[in-house]
């Protein structure tokens, strides 16, 4: 079929891509451990395993960010070098990374055009490229403005723009890094319709994820690592959520979450006609009332970008309530400065744990007694107690089972969900009286997942008031004793657990009130 | 007093900072912060004087005065990009190196005596228009021409063209931009230069047109640290620049008129009578740069004012972000 080996982009199609014995080592870790791997035109290869099994190692080889120790890449038979990303899209490999690419204060098309000859020289040719990407965008369905700004665009669309980007690169393999972890469950459909779209064409496609059942709606094929190591492909066809589950982690894991039932205490967490402003300095809460009380898990939903993440940082002190209170076991907290608030015994675990979590450069061990190193155990007169903090750390890494090559190891080394493994240990062993959890399991793998879960249930049991933040609807609703919907700074409503069904919550998500719901 | 000559005079000076804040400019458009403007506007002045005295060709001086503050300007870009050190300590320590080499090799400049300077005319036509004839088109030095030619072509180059928009990638996320094959090292080093260039045609301005001369550190007297204050100010864009830069321009001029007349208005002027008062006004014009300054350093403002947002930031390739 000669024919027909080149892709509606115009890029001559990658029939096999090959990646044999790859070995990829950082100082004290085995990331590959000689893996093989395979993707051909027209089918999704999902990539699974836990984090740290180094499956976005693999991919960045594949997309020549690293240069593997060992091992080759044959593409459609042929040995191919990779030295820089430039490489890999020459050749046809797009990859779309996990946080995206994108330059926000730029447009769509400016974005697309980044780096590539115009054809006006030293002039953009902005109106060739918009043309393109309509063009693109119709024959995969996908709904674009080539003249929005990145920062006025959801999630959703903006990794629409890195898919753009990519198939306008003319990329025939693309390889995507955890897509579905920050989108809507509206959202992830829509991704899937274009994967669709795009394999039928011919395309090849990676796709990575931690979601069980995205992978067998989506894929073909599965490869698993673990620990580095290759442990097997094999065909989705005949195979279950729970074969995969148990095929990745080697041991049985649980789908489900036992919620005990359990009376719940005086309101411990309260915000009272709450309001402030986002970083642009526009509303982000605007008057917002919610109890949590004590022994509850209260789960918040809404689509991500209506307040969630300001209001996890006004009640820590961290952004500046315009209006309103916030009420600890009793105690205003409002005006409070993060340190106090921490020494009120709540405790917090970040959306951007990076960013907001940790210090990059800093140690495991240091970064395990951020909250209370200058308080005693860890620390007496002035000094660090090193030998109280290690051993301290020791027993919380092997608690919480972060994989780290050593307690000394900077945090920015470790994989994703090692990162929020730390956060967690920190936040959950100082005994708090409330958690404010902010999308805790992103990024986590179906072990993790579960270990995390079952911690804060945990939490709950010994009478902490739990607020967690979550654009997960399966996660919110398998976790939460009442529900509640945040929608452009404001409660939407509050549904108890048994009586909410994802219907009812995305109608409260999207704004709509059930007064006014039209039959 | 005469208002007029106050503007048309603000329009000369201000020329100078225009100059050097957009030079700032570009260089923050790429991420590097950089406050050595006032060192490498006083290496230009000195350069620039130094070389029209022994050549006579004051225009030879402006190139060399470029040339000059560009090449101090790859010091700090070397401290910054290349080994990823602080901006701001490395921006500090270049003022006083600027400064220190200008003081030592313009020693006995100051006793030159008259030297050719760059050209003052008027624009025929435009000159005779009301009010704005006499303040920009009368008897101004070419330099400040250049000034109004210049800003719409900055602006254009930043916002509408393939390099500009390389520029404005890299100040704002230098992964995508590496990502998409744009060398970051490359851009930043290169507008790192243009910063240092146009500083050092700032300092060339003062020496060569709006005030001829060497006077040590009093030529520039701390107009680069206006120009970083105005960068902030300006909210990164050439044309609010062109706006604050005449402003200041005209202010500095009314500060010293306004110590001239024992009258004013009709009544006994006090910053006549008393000197301190005097000083008072001298102060206000750093004593905003410092308020902005110390305004724009807290990072939620900047990113409110829309400062670039890898502002400050080395960039390492590879380094895992999450
Ligand atoms: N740049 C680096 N420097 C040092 N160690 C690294 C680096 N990148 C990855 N590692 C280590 O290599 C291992 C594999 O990491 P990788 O990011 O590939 O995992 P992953 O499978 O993608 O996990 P996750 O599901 O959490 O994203 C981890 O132990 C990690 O700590
Ligand atoms: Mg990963």
């Amino acid at each position: 079929m000669t024919a027909n080996n080149t892709l509606p982009s115009g890029q001559t199609r990658i029939d096999t891509l090959e990646m044999s014995g790859i070995t990829k080592r950082f100082p004290g870790v085995l990331a590959n451990d000689s893996v093989d791997f395979d993707v051909k035109a027209g089918e999704v290869h999902a990539l699974l395993g836990e984090n740290g099994a180094g499956k976005s190692t693999l991919m960045k080889v594949l997309y020549g960010m690293y240069h593997p120790d060992e091992g080759q890449i044959l593409l459609n038979g042929q040995p191919i070098t990779l030295n820089s990303p430039t490489d890999a899209i020459n050749l046809g490999i797009g990859m779309i990374h996990q946080h995206f690419m994108l330059v926000e204060t730029l447009t769509v098309s400016e974005n697309v055009a980044l780096g590539l000859p115009s054809t006006r020289g030293p002039l953009t040719d902005l109106k060739r490229v918009s043309e393109r990407i309509l063009e693109l965008a119709d024959f995969y369905g996908l709904k674009i403005d080539p003249d929005a700004y990145v920062w006025q665009l959801s999630v959703g669309q903006q990794q629409r723009v890195e898919i753009i980007k990519a198939l306008y690169r003319g990329a025939a393999l693309l390889i995507l890094d955890e897509p579905t972890a920050v989108l809507t469950p509206q959202e992830v459909d829509e991704l899937f319709v274009i994967m669709r779209q795009m394999t039928e064409d011919g395309h090849g496609l990676i796709f990575i994820s931690h979601k069980l059942h995205e992978v067998i709606e989506i894929c073909q094929r599965v490869t698993v690592l673990r620990d580095g190591r290759m442990i097997g492909t094999r065909s989705i066809a005949a195979t279950t959520k729970s074969d995969l589950a148990s095929w990745m982690v080697g041991r049985e894991v649980s789908m489900t979450r036992d919620l005990v039932p359990m009376k719940p205490g005086e309101p411990r967490l309260v915000f009272e006609e709450i309001a402030c402003n986002s970083d642009r300095g526009t509303p982000a809460l605007r008057g917002l009332n919610l109890e949590v009380h004590s022994g509850e898990i209260l789960g918040l939903a809404g689509v991500s970008g209506n307040g969630q993440r300001e209001l996890a940082e006004v009640a820590t002190g961290l952004r500046p309530a315009t209006r309103g209170r916030i009420i600890l076991e009793g105690r205003e907290i409002t005006h409070l400065s993060p340190g106090v608030i921490t020494d009120l015994m709540l405790s917090y675990i970040p959306e951007e744990r990076m960013r907001d979590g940790m210090i990059r450069d800093f140690t495991v061990a240091e970064n395990l007694i951020l909250r209370e190193f200058q308080k005693m155990p860890y620390s007496k007169n002035g000094f660090l107690r090193l030998k109280t903090i290690d051993s301290h750390s020791e027993g919380l890494v092997h608690a919480f089972r972060v994989k780290t090559p050593s307690i000394e190891t900077p945090v920015k080394s470790l994989s994703g969900g090692n990162i929020q493994k730390v956060v967690l240990a920190r936040e959950l062993s100082r005994k708090p009286r409330a958690i404010i959890a902010a999308q805790p399991t992103r990024g986590l793998d179906i072990g993790a997942t579960e270990y995390v879960h079952a911690q804060l249930l945990e939490q709950r049991a010994a009478g902490t008031a739990i607020l967690l933040i979550s654009e997960d609807l399966d996660e919110i609703l398998a976790m939460s004793d009442r529900i509640a919907v945040i929608f452009e700074g404001q409660i939407m409503g509050i549904v108890k657990r048994g009586e909410a069904t994802p219907e009812q919550l995305g109608l409260l998500m999207a704004g709509v009130k059930e007064e006014s719901e039209i039959a | 007093m005469d208002l007029i000559i106050i503007l048309q005079a603000g329009v000369a000076t201000g020329t100078v900072l225009l100059f050097a804040t957009i030079g700032e400019i570009f260089s923050e458009r790429s991420g590097v912060m950089n406050l050595g403007v006032e060192g490498m506007m006083l290496l230009g002045a000195m350069s620039a004087f130094s070389v029209a005295v022994s050549t006579g060709n004051p225009w030879l001086g402006l190139l060399v005065a470029m040339l000059a503050a560009g090449l101090l300007s790859q010091i700090h870009a070397f401290i910054t990009i290349t080994l990823q050190a602080d901006q701001v300590v490395s921006g500090l320590a270049l003022t006083f190196l600027g400064t220190g080499i200008s003081l030592v090799l313009g020693e006995g400049l100051s006793k030159a005596g008259a030297i050719s300077l760059l050209p003052n005319f008027s624009i025929p036509l435009l000159t005779k228009i009301p009010l704005i004839g006499p303040i920009f088109f009368t008897d101004q030095s070419i330099m400040v021409y250049v000034g109004y030619l210049f800003v719409p072509l900055t602006w254009y180059f930043i916002n509408r063209t393939r390099p500009g928009m390389h520029l404005r990638a890299v100040g704002e996320h230098p992964a995508a931009a590496d990502s998409l094959g744009i060398s970051v090292y490359g851009t930043r080093y290169f507008y790192v230069f243009v910063g240092g260039a146009l500083a050092g045609l700032a300092g060339a301005v003062i020496s060569l047109a709006v005030s001829p001369g060497w006077f040590s550190e009093l030529t520039t007297a701390g107009q680069g640290w206006i120009a970083v204050g105005l960068v902030i100010f300006a909210q990164w864009d050439p044309v609010r620049a062109m706006f604050g830069s005449y402003a200041f321009g005209a202010l500095r001029r009314l500060i010293l008129d306004i110590q001239g007349p024992a009258m004013i208005l009709g009544f006994n002027n006090p910053f006549y009578y008393n000197p301190y008062w005097g000083f008072f006004l001298q102060m206000l014009p750093y004593a905003f740069t410092i308020f902005v300054l110390v305004i724009g350093s807290r990072e939620a403002v900047r990113k409110r004012l829309g400062a670039p947002a890898a502002l400050g930031q080395p960039y390492i390739r590879g380094e895992r972000g999450l």
